[in-house]
């Protein structure tokens, strides 16, 4: 029985099969993180700055990624606004611009919470030395908020990682959607099957966040001074 | 005091957002029940010119809809589906099959992100107001599966006193009964499982459900056969379009009424279904020309 359930994992190209689907996860995760760290860093500096309306608008944009489900995003982009604006936007590519949105909007406010979290006598040292706004950030206070800011994004990747699962509800297969593909399949004749597939899975989800806290414990000890 | 202004702020102008995006929604919904004209669905002469049709059909409900083990779409709706595009492409590798899941299956169409739906769509009222079913090819009711040692042949022997009908709670089976049978006693269990163990226990002497589930179970469980195989309500299962798009609806109705004449439906539960079902069933599931008799 126990051997029937492992050797579903074998069958056919079912191993291959799974190993793509977390390609399409890995894909979507890792772009998403990219796009997110680029677009979040600059809205968080843009949130640092002294006006009034600017800090309004990107605190309604990140609170309407926190408190709306990623899922009704996913929904609404992919089966509300693409057939409004009248073009067939891909099921992948509307993953990775909502999870790209959500990456940018967490992020910002990470960035936004490094910053202001530095000792004020941080900022006002370098004023004193005669940096200019540019030299303040580049060399005084990102290179000290990176650090800061490490764990969170960290911890926000590896959630986007696994929030991956979702897509599938606008048609991406993925390596969640592909296990239980496989676990289907085989209900009746290797009932044992789902332990095995979603054990495996659980190893593939760890291989890859295991090594992003990983870097990030490196990082964070290399920048310790 | 400030902190409250802002948080309220917020609140508001968020809650303004999500109305924004939910009537954006509903806009579109409008626009798609009230259009009829062609432009909005790709015609049957575009579907040539692209040299495929996207089919909506499930990857993980075997034997309808589920992709084997070499990652290729199998299935009775599956099956069907590839005749289709075979008979209005020339091929059946020009089927683009698109992965469904249950509850997505209206917004696809809705959305105009696949042509057909075929993915064991029951019909019903309140979908007819969202999407153009076409004729069924399948049907279902529900069966009573028992013990060949007691078999249960017809309803009125459940009302005898000490005899239990088991349920699945929430199905359309415990209404039912609840309804036109009050004095049938029913027990009930949250789970198929449990329904199914509770049989095999003894605890009652009959289980009334969907045939479907029944005739899989006990084709895989001797002792038991499903000795009512169909009675009550009917429900069918047919392709579903885009609400108005009554060029491949008609298509379809005609392909279906062609297929008829052939068996073809037959054939396809010969292919997919008979492993699960057995033999024997073909007149209680099958819908053949998409005329129910």
């Amino acid at each position: 029985m126990q051997n029937s359930g492992i050797r579903v994992l074998f069958e056919g190209s079912n191993f291959e099969r799974l190993l793509g689907g977390l390609l399409v996860t890995i894909e979507i995760a890792f772009i998403s993180i990219i796009i997110g760290v680029v677009l979040g860093t600059i809205m968080g500096l843009l949130r640092t700055l002294n006006s009034r309306p600017l800090k309004a608008i990107l605190r309604l944009y990140l609170e309407a990624f926190r408190i709306i489900p990623i899922l009704v995003w996913l929904y609404v982009v992919h089966f509300g606004f693409s057939p409004l604006l009248g073009i067939d936007i891909d099921g992948e590519v509307t993953a990775i611009l909502v999870f790209s949105l959500w990456g940018a909007a967490e992020i910002g406010d990470i960035v936004r919470g490094g910053l202001e979290s530095l000792p004020r006598h941080q900022l006002e040292s370098g004023k004193a030395l005669g940096l200019g706004t540019r030299q303040l950030y580049r060399y005084i206070l990102i290179p000290q908020a990176v650090r800061r800011m490490l764990p969170g994004a960290i911890n926000l990747a590896t959630r986007m990682v696994k929030t991956t699962s979702l897509v599938v509800l606008i048609g991406v297969i993925e390596v969640v959607k592909i296990g239980q593909q496989i676990i289907e399949l085989g209900v009746i004749k290797a009932p044992t099957a789902s332990f095995w597939v979603y054990g495996f899975i659980f190893i593939l989800y760890f291989l890859v966040c295991y090594p992003l806290s990983r870097l990030s414990k490196r990082a964070e000890r290399r920048w310790q001074n | 005091m400030r902190k409250g202004l802002k948080l309220l702020t917020t609140i508001v102008l968020t809650s303004l957002l999500v109305v924004g995006l939910a009537a954006c929604g509903n806009g579109n919904e409008d626009k798609n029940s009230g259009s009829t004209g062609s432009s909005k669905f790709a015609s049957i002469e575009q579907l040539k010119k692209n040299g495929k049709i996207r089919i909506g059909v499930f990857a993980d409900k075997p034997p309808f809809g589920y992709v084997d083990s070499e990652g290729k779409n199998q299935g009775f709706d599956v099956y069907i589906a590839k005749r289709f595009a075979k008979d209005l492409l020339g091929d059946e590798s020009k089927a683009e099959f698109v992965l469904v899941d249950a509850a997505s299956r209206v917004a696809y169409l809705e959305s105009n992100k696949v042509d057909i739906i075929m993915a064991n769509f029951t019909v019903t009222d309140e979908r007819k107001e969202k999407v153009d079913f076409a004729d069924p090819y399948m049907k279902l009711s529900f069966g009573i599966v028992s013990p060949d040692s007691a078999p249960i042949t017809a309803i009125d022997q459940l009302k005898e006193k000490g005899k239990k009908l088991i349920v699945a709670k929430g199905t359309t089976a415990e209404s039912y009964f609840t309804k036109e049978y009050p004095d049938v006693e029913l027990l009930k269990f949250d789970q198929y499982t449990e329904i199914f163990a509770a049989l095999k226990d003894g605890r009652g002497a009959a289980i009334a459900n969907d045939n479907t589930e029944l005739i899989a179970w006990a084709k895989s469980n001797p002792g038991f056969t499903v000795s009512i195989p169909e009675f009550g309500g009917q429900d069918t299962i047919a392709p579903a379009v885009a609400k108005g798009n009554k060029e491949l609806l008609n298509w379809i109705n005609n392909e279906l009424g062609t297929l008829g004449k052939e068996k073809f439906i037959h054939e396809a539960y010969n292919e997919t279904l008979k492993e699960v079902y057995g033999e024997g069933f073909t007149d209680q599931l099958v819908v053949e020309g998409g005329k129910v008799e």
